[in-house]
């Protein structure tokens, strides 16, 4: 495997009373496709700056190959940066741009040119490259920025926002461009963004973060099945939060069924869950829209792990291949509830506007987030 | 639609008529008076007799007067050059500093004094007598006075700081419109500072350095009150000769032929910066004959 390791220990920088970054810690394996996610403002491109040398930390280290990389200046360093702004060279050609690096070192011309004429090819981009950038649309100058980024053959290629000023549908092209690019290349990818989306789509493991701290770590899966905290639920996805009081817990009876008491439901709710929860502890509790059932009529049989509520849709959103509901419960909480279509409806979905429904969901499909403190 | 647009255009060439009429009056008549008078016989107390010589052009080539020409480019060029190698740091630092609005003011402030007087007030300051050299003796750093003024490093120093501010903020202007994170793309990929700056932020500023040059080059050229105040006898440039032949000699057709030698070698200095940077940009984008064949397919 090509790349580094990344190592990031114990990482806080402050600019004023204003903190970036606390405390962060992250290890990011050689050849990853790692994604830092989170709002902006929450200190990923700052971490991501540090990594580049463009900011050095104000305690913590940096490792890479677990060789202490902060004393060294941003040219030294085998890592290279594709800019949300793409920061193209604007009095040099797409050629020159891409030129830029290897000319920096003195290399033989020919050589020089059969490489860009190389990475030129890799990024898709073989025609326009003697036109300045101001003349190319915005996700041509993307790949310039990419070819430019790649041609020195960094160990770690860092991205920082790189789809943001595109649209929608060149955004998904590019992404998909990007992760055939790693696959062919391998070296460690660092990606940020706050779009998660993207972020799930491509990544190996994504570090969520907020207010300069990291969240939680993990693969797209952990993220978004088993997020560690009310932000990360929000954060990733769409989902109903709620607050609860666990009611019964008995891990080693019931199959792990533990029953949470809801006060926004007005109702008692099944979850299943493997850790030893006391009677009486305050979590959040959360399940993803997708995972409710939404039907007219009242479900025939209804196990005793099912919860099952009954509402009136207050809103639904139709988009071709789902319809996302908002339903009012009888307790005046308003649940959403996405439901895919799978099959052919030449008469619209059945469910319409202020119809009366039946939502359910199985113990298994919802997740305790957090426990939290009182 | 059709019709607003013609008279757009025509109100368009309308509002520019005070200007070609300013131009007109204030530099094309008095352009053309000089190149007249300067193919005339000089009148016996001043002005001229109306009757066509080349005897202006003829007293043009005397030695003397060739020296001091010489002398006037070579003081000119060191000064610009100086100029600019300190306007473009000031220049960057101000375009980063959080102040701007005062590091602004603080070049804008000595304008609000008389040019003679900023001229006088250096007098004071590098004369035998002098603060900087008082102050020197004082510390006994020295023990005589220094030849600091009546010469030419005095005339070079205060032509740069009578013509620094024009430098500085074009350069300022152009340097406040740079997008740093290039800089930062120049350092990502291998570019130290010094390179990143040279390679990265020189050619993007560019308009802005010929601007600063064209603003320092030309007054400078022409300049007289400075080399008459704080240069020796050795100091005189055209512009003190363009005076004297006006004021004490009354040669009006000579003192016309050198303006029009000034401001032609002004012109053709400012010409050549101009055509080398576009030169150098056209080059730039020729580098690979070889490849700009394959670009074409």
């Amino acid at each position: 495997m090509k790349g580094y390791d990344v190592q990031i220990e114990n990482v806080s920088r402050a600019y004023g009373s204003f903190k970036a970054l606390d405390d962060v810690s992250i290890d990011i394996k050689k050849g990853e496709f790692f994604s830092l996610l989170g709002p902006s403002g929450c200190g990923k491109t700052t971490l991501l700056r540090i990594i580049a040398g463009f900011d050095s930390p104000d305690t913590g280290i940096l490792l890479f190959d677990g060789k202490e990389i902060l004393s060294q200046p941003p040219e030294k360093r085998h890592v290279n940066t594709v800019f949300q702004s793409y920061a193209l060279f604007p009095h040099l050609t797409v050629y020159e741009n891409v030129a830029f690096p290897l000319r920096l070192k003195k290399i033989d011309k020919n050589l020089i040119d059969s490489k860009v004429r190389e990475y030129l090819h890799l990024v898709q981009l073989d025609s326009h490259i003697h036109k300045k950038p101001g003349k190319l649309s915005g996700g041509q100058k993307q790949r310039v920025a990419i070819a430019r980024a790649l041609i020195n053959e960094p160990s770690v290629l860092l991205l920082d926002e790189p789809l943001s000023a595109l649209d929608a549908k060149l955004r998904q092209n590019l992404l998909v461009e990007l992760d055939h690019l790693h696959d062919q290349i391998g070296i460690t990818f660092i990606y940020v963004t706050h779009d998660q989306s993207e972020a799930l789509s491509v990544s190996d493991r994504i570090a969520v973060m907020n207010q300069g701290k990291v969240l939680q770590v993990g693969t797209p899966y952990e993220i978004y099945e088993s997020p560690a905290t009310d932000f990360v639920a929000r954060f990733i996805g769409e989902t109903n939060l709620f607050e609860a009081t666990v009611v019964n817990c008995d891990p080693y009876e019931d199959y792990f069924m533990t029953t949470l008491d809801i006060p926004a439901l007005n109702s008692l709710v099944k979850v299943t869950d493997y850790d030893n929860l006391e009677k009486g502890q305050r979590v959040s509790f959360t399940v993803r829209p997708e995972k409710l059932k939404i039907t007219g009529e009242r479900p025939n049989k209804v196990g005793k792990d099912i919860n099952l509520f009954h509402g009136i849709v207050e809103e639904p959103i139709y988009s071709g291949f789902q319809s996302k509901y908002y339903v009012l419960l009888e307790n005046s909480t308003v649940i959403k509830v996405i439901q895919q279509h799978a099959n052919y409806m030449d008469e619209g979905p059945e469910i319409d506007w202020k119809d009366s429904v039946f939502v359910s969901w199985s113990a298994e499909d919802g997740y305790i987030v957090e426990v939290v403190d009182s | 639609m059709m019709n607003n647009r013609k008279r757009e255009i025509r109100l368009g060439t309308t509002y520019s008529f005070p200007m070609g009429i300013w131009l007109f009056i204030f530099f094309l008549v008095p352009l053309l008076i000089i190149i007249l008078y300067s193919f005339m016989k000089k009148g016996l107390y001043g002005g001229v007799e109306w009757e066509f010589s080349l005897a202006a052009y003829r007293q043009m080539f005397n030695p003397n007067f060739m020296r001091v020409l010489v002398r006037t480019i070579v003081v000119s060029v060191a000064a610009t050059f100086f100029t600019m190698l300190l306007a473009l740091p000031c220049g960057y630092a101000m375009a980063r500093s959080r102040n701007q609005t005062l590091l602004l003011a603080l070049i804008i402030i000595p304008f609000w004094t008389n040019s003679l007087i900023r001229i006088y007030a250096w007098i004071a300051i590098l004369s035998s007598e002098g603060f900087l050299n008082e102050t020197l003796k004082f510390f006994h750093i020295i023990s005589e006075s220094l030849p600091l003024i009546y010469n030419q490093g005095a005339v070079v120093t205060v032509l740069i700081y009578m013509y620094i501010p024009f430098a500085i903020l074009p350069i300022f202007t152009t340097i406040d419109k740079f997008d740093f994170q290039l800089l930062e793309a120049a350092r990502d990929v291998g570019a130290n500072k010094t390179r990143a700056i040279i390679s990265v932020l020189l050619p993007n500023i560019r308009s802005g350095i010929i601007t600063s040059f064209i603003f320092t080059f030309i007054p400078i050229f022409g300049a007289y009150t400075v080399p008459l105040l704080v240069g020796g006898k050795d100091s005189y440039m055209i512009g003190n000769i363009i005076v004297d032949q006006v004021t004490k000699t009354r040669n009006w057709p000579l003192a016309s032929a050198f303006s029009l030698i000034l401001t032609l070698l002004s012109t053709l200095g400012v010409m050549w910066m101009m055509v080398s940077s576009a030169k150098e940009r056209s080059q730039s984008g020729k580098k690979n004959p070889s490849f700009r064949q394959g670009g074409n397919l």
